[in-house]
């Protein structure tokens, strides 16, 4: 059963100059699509990836995911509930406890002025749960000391305070995490732990997350299912062994290419041809054919359909 | 074999504090030669920006050179101050860092910034230097450089800027490049065109590059050659393909095994212990050895060797045959 539907989500931002400056100048309202109709499922207990460079709305779809943006059309549901339209609030109360977020940069999203014990149990007590030996138990769950909870956020390094993110997750007992570029901020080898760690909660809590990156090599060893977006669309979604080893979309293949590899000494990889385009003016039909290898006349006109083709879903007029 | 461009032996960069003082380096020593690209590697805190900055001369006081000396095109350099340095700068060591828009300013066209490098450090007269501009800019790749000259950097697109970057760093020919991160900031699609530039720029003119970063993919698909640091000192020096294929100092070992790998498929992480050791709490000994497995007594007593091309500053380097 799928725990998350997704369908033709999309969000539109504002992004014009202030309403003087439009009249004085006669510009047009300036609109970016920074999610375009895009659809996708997530079974309950898997971890479904979203991948994709900067501004291909992968955060934007995370946000929307937990209800910190609501769509401009189309829905999210999570467990058949629509948080947008939903107008019963004690079964919006019921399934937001059971979504957490875990942020980027753990320098950024621990309150300083805190001590680890009560960032722990914060979403518990805000919803009038009772939270003794709660922060201690939590945190040897994510390899810290009980003895921790009586610290600050600044005497922790990254990947401590990366735990620590964790455990404030973990302490309302959800069912759904989703996890925004969780060790982009880390070092390798502090990764590598991290990593381990999701997993292994994972495992023992019946987690589902959403992961949202854009390191191939992360995605492929954490994910059941993945999403490969470009500017705001959904391109392909498969199996990571799909994906990796049989690849449709001319854009996921350049992005497999161009991704530097530990084994690939001296190689001249295939270089990708320009860069992304302006989200304000996507170019026509499909958003990537200006940059795409083997686009024709129809990839112009016409903005390609997600299809599925064997186990993988695709939007390419010309995959096959 | 021809003479290293740059030459750093024994360098210390020492940081006095109230609590003492620190070592963000220690000891590191290593050369690179003329068309060579040395990628040295590390995880955040482990000195190889420190060691880059030492060497163009941009530490931020009190941080100064302790100790060790650099040599450039057989000219020493680290004692050289104010207007001495400043003519070094540019003109014989380029930089690149991390952010392209924090290095360029914001303020002047692009054709204004690369004319005024080449007007301090080469003899021309403006014409050329416009001229030689707009070769430069489409040297480095840029789409319509004549047109393009006059724009200001905000008009252009992280790739783009970071081209511009490498461009005013090349412009009056340095002999030695330090590209500081040069990729972390952009997109896969875009660092592997900036990669392929940098590369492309390296073996055409010649130049050495010092190419920092924490990303073992780009050190092996751009290093000839690849110093691992930790902790201030130098793990492992040596060919990129020896060191990431069987790497001799466990904690080089520890740093690939924990890179998830394409082929590797779900199995779990390998994971170093621990953290890199803050700077005012070194171990005593070798730096490593509160992470290390195969740590022996000699690890905790005696501070690891200091080493040259194509050793680990281990008392016990993993054999080459162990490493399956």
């Amino acid at each position: 059963m799928s725990l998350i539907s997704v369908k033709s989500l999309t969000r539109v931002f504002d992004v014009s100059k202030p309403w003087l400056n439009r009249v004085i100048e006669r510009r047009p309202k300036a609109l970016l699509t920074a999610v375009s109709e895009v659809d996708f499922e997530v079974a309950e207990r898997s971890t479904y990836a979203l991948v994709g460079e900067s501004g291909s709305g992968k955060s934007t779809i995370g946000r929307m995911l937990v209800g910190l943006l609501k769509p401009t059309s189309g829905n999210v549901e999570i467990n058949g509930v629509d948080l947008a339209s939903e107008s019963d609030a004690a079964k919006i109360d019921l399934i937001r406890s059971d979504i957490q977020m875990i942020f980027q940069d753990p320098f950024a999203s621990l309150n300083p002025r805190w001590r680890v014990r009560d960032i722990i149990v914060e979403p518990v007590v805000a919803r009038g749960g009772d939270a003794t030996g709660l922060a201690e138990k939590l945190l040897e769950q994510v390899g810290l000391s009980a003895l921790d909870a009586g610290k600050f956020p600044h005497e922790f390094s990254g990947g401590q305070r990366q735990r620590i993110c964790i455990a404030r997750a973990l302490s309302s007992e959800p069912k759904l995490i989703v996890c925004d570029e969780p060790t982009s901020a880390l070092d390798v080898s502090v990764q590598a732990q991290v990593l381990n760690l999701m997993s292994d909660l994972k495992d023992n809590f019946g987690l589902t997350y959403v992961l949202i990156s854009h390191d191939l090599t992360v995605v492929q060893h954490m994910a059941d299912r993945i999403g490969v977006l470009y500017l705001g669309r959904l391109v392909e979604e498969a199996s990571p062994e799909d994906l990796f080893a049989d690849t449709k979309h001319p854009y996921t293949k350049m992005l497999l290419e161009a991704a530097p590899r530990m084994d690939g000494f001296g190689r001249e990889a295939e270089l990708p041809e320009g860069e992304i385009p302006d989200p304000i003016n996507p170019p026509s039909g499909c958003a990537f054919h200006p940059r795409c290898p083997i686009a024709r006349d129809i990839c112009k006109a016409e903005r390609p359909v997600m299809r599925p083709l064997g186990n993988t879903r695709v939007a390419c007029h010309l995959a096959e | 074999m021809s003479e290293p461009v740059l030459s750093i032996r024994g360098l210390s960069v020492e940081i006095p504090s109230r609590t003492g003082t620190v070592k963000p380096v220690d000891g590191v020593s290593y050369d690179i030669r003329a068309g060579e690209i040395l990628g040295v590697v590390g995880e955040s805190g482990a000195g190889k920006s420190m060691a880059g900055n030492a060497v163009i001369g941009l530490l931020t006081p009190p941080a100064h050179i302790a100790a060790g000396e650099i040599w450039l095109n057989g000219t020493r350099i680290d004692a050289l101050q104010g207007e001495d340095m400043r003519r070094l700068r540019g003109k014989k060591i380029g930089m690149v860092f991390q952010d392209p828009l924090t290095s360029l300013n914001p303020l002047l066209s692009i054709g204004d910034q690369l004319s005024e490098t080449m007007l301090t450090h080469l003899d021309i007269s403006r014409n050329e230097a416009r001229k030689r501009s707009i070769a430069a800019l489409e040297e480095v790749g840029i789409p319509g450089a004549a047109e393009r000259i006059d724009s200001y950097p905000h008009e252009f697109s992280g790739g783009m800027r970071q081209r511009v970057v490498i461009a005013l760093a090349l412009c009056a020919e340095p002999s030695l490049i330090i590209a500081d991160e040069p990729t972390t900031a952009l997109d896969v699609s875009v660092q592997a065109q900036i990669i392929a530039l940098l590369k492309r720029l390296c073996r055409e003119r010649g130049t050495a590059v010092m190419l920092i970063t924490h990303d073992m993919g780009v050190i092996a698909e751009a290093a000839d050659r690849v110093a691992v640091m930790y902790a201030g000192r130098l793990a492992e020096l040596g060919n990129v393909r020896d060191v990431l294929t069987a790497p001799r100092h466990p904690y080089t070992q520890g740093l690939m095994a924990s890179t998830p790998l394409a082929s590797q498929g779900k199995a779990r992480l390998h994971q170093i212990e621990g953290a890199m050791p803050r700077l005012n709490k070194v171990p005593e000994g070798c730096p490593f050895h509160p992470r290390c497995t195969f740590a022996q007594d000699k690890c905790r007593a005696a501070p690891s060797p200091q080493i040259t091309d194509g050793a680990a500053a281990c008392w016990f380097p993993i054999a080459a045959e162990k490493v399956s």
